[in-house]
């Protein structure tokens, strides 16, 4: 198929970016969307063009680095899935696609595609871990009963792949879904229970620090989410942030 | 607490919720004034609110804040908002998965604020006027007969229309938000928020027009 794609060009994040067209030919519905960016690469290499830079490590849906904004949307067209696996076949011959990298000021393009979004890094340094000793007589933590309810919810939460895409398609620029998801993760078992009060505060203040909007439960996050993570997460992280400040 | 964006959120959602409860009320005693026995009860309930010294100068000025506290600080998160993100996007989808209603609620909020001020000027400033600068006789039976002669007037009651259609969209998204936001998600929620917000406006709106025709 042919396409013509519209692709944020940006030098660095000291200069301005524009959308720049070019018609790529030959591309085929089996490709993924990165494919067919890698495609379009080689065919700018070969003609001594700069290629396009992009995010990407596992191509499996598992990394949360292909942050692309595909036609007004994150992630593109299809509910539930990366950029690396979407495929080619859920364009038609003759699109024009835009290709744009996430936006907020808390994720700042380095170049073209990519964003810097180390301040997601921030805020789970800020909290998302358990204390552990590691002295060499650890308790199994199998040994700790969890109840199926609360593992399947702290699973689903942990599903979240850090990717941006929650601020993305935030009107705000909101990071509280991807917040709120990594809270819940440890918040609901027996032990992330310990340092639950720690972990709200210090990391709804990282989040506020990284420059992200406030969220106004518009939704968009938990819709465009790959991992279609639930906004009940946030209310989750809200009941904690309050609770941490009322039983200080 | 409240420099944090949940403290605010917080904030945005107790004030709503206030304000909602103080709707309510509004709204019960409004719709006495359709009861078929002359104002009435409509003039009684008017006259215990507007004398009745705990209304009048504990929960009045309570109200006043609760306005202002939620209209100054959905502004203030607002442009708050629109700075963190400084680059827009070249396209974007239309609504990225969330309700027109929880994506404008600035813009419903600036029209019941610009309500709100018209409201004041009708009903407040003239009854604040007859009271404490005028010191008018009290009559009992004034209120009844004062809403009917305002509501006669078509442009009054299409604004009424319209800003009350706005406040539908505005509790739309609001009401359950405001759960949402306190951290809420057990029990009926959508539903009770929907038929709020569906019922007490569309009430309004019935009361207009009742005394229009
Ligand atoms: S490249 Fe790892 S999730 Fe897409």
């Amino acid at each position: 198929m042919k396409l013509n794609l519209k692709i944020w060009r940006q030098k660095n994040n000291k200069t301005k970016g524009k959308i720049q067209d070019y018609i790529l030919d030959g591309v085929e519905e089996d490709m993924s969307f990165l494919e067919m960016l890698d495609f379009l690469n080689n065919k700018l290499l070969n003609e001594g063009g700069e290629p396009v830079a992009f995010d990407h490590d596992c191509r499996e849906g598992i990394c949360g680095s292909c942050s692309l904004f595909i036609n007004g949307v994150a992630h593109g067209p299809e509910r539930g899935t990366t950029t690396c696996q979407l495929h080619m076949r859920k364009f038609k011959d003759g699109d024009t696609i835009f290709i744009e990298p996430f936006r907020s000021r808390a994720f700042p393009v380095i170049k073209d595609l990519i964003v810097d979004r180390s301040s997601f890094d921030r805020i789970q340094q800020a909290g998302a871990y358990v204390s552990v000793n590691t002295s060499g007589n650890t308790q199994d933590a199998n040994a700790i009963p969890v109840s199926k309810e609360d593992a399947d919810e702290a699973f689903n939460s942990a599903t979240c792949i850090g990717c941006g895409a929650c601020v993305a398609s935030c009107k705000n620029s909101s990071a509280m879904l991807f917040t709120a998801a990594k809270i819940s993760q440890y918040s609901l078992l027996p032990q992330g229970k310990v340092e639950r009060k720690q972990r709200a505060l210090n990391m709804v203040k990282q989040m506020d620090l990284e420059g992200f909007g406030a969220c106004t439960n518009t939704g968009a996050c938990e819709a465009q989410c790959p991992k279609e993570i639930s906004i009940k997460n946030i209310a989750r992280m809200n009941r904690e942030y309050l609770m941490a400040n009322i039983k200080k | 607490m409240l420099k944090s964006s949940i403290g605010r959120k917080f904030l945005m959602a107790l004030s709503g919720l206030f304000l909602i409860v103080f709707l309510t009320q509004h709204f019960i005693i409004n719709i006495t004034s359709v009861f078929p026995d002359d104002g009435k009860t409509f003039n009684a309930l008017s006259h215990f609110m507007g004398n009745n010294l705990i209304v009048q100068f504990v929960l009045q000025p309570v109200l006043i804040l609760g306005v202002m506290v939620h209209f100054s600080l959905g502004i203030y998160l607002e442009i708050q908002n629109q700075r963190s993100r400084q680059v827009s996007y070249v396209k974007r989808s239309i609504n990225n998965g969330a309700s027109w209603a929880s994506r404008n609620m600035i813009i419903s909020g600036l029209v019941i604020l610009s309500f709100l001020i018209m409201h004041f000027y009708d009903f407040w400033v003239p009854e604040i006027m007859y009271k404490y600068v005028d010191h008018n006789p009290l009559d009992e039976h004034r209120y009844f007969h004062e809403l009917q002669v305002k509501f006669q007037e078509l442009f009054r009651v299409v604004i009424y229309c319209v800003s009350f259609i706005l406040l539908a969209l505005h509790l739309l998204h609001g009401f359950s938000s405001s759960m949402q936001s306190m951290g809420i998600t057990k029990g009926p929620i959508k539903l009770v928020s929907t038929l709020f917000a569906v019922i007490i406006p569309a009430g309004f709106i019935f009361i207009a027009i009742f005394h229009y025709i």
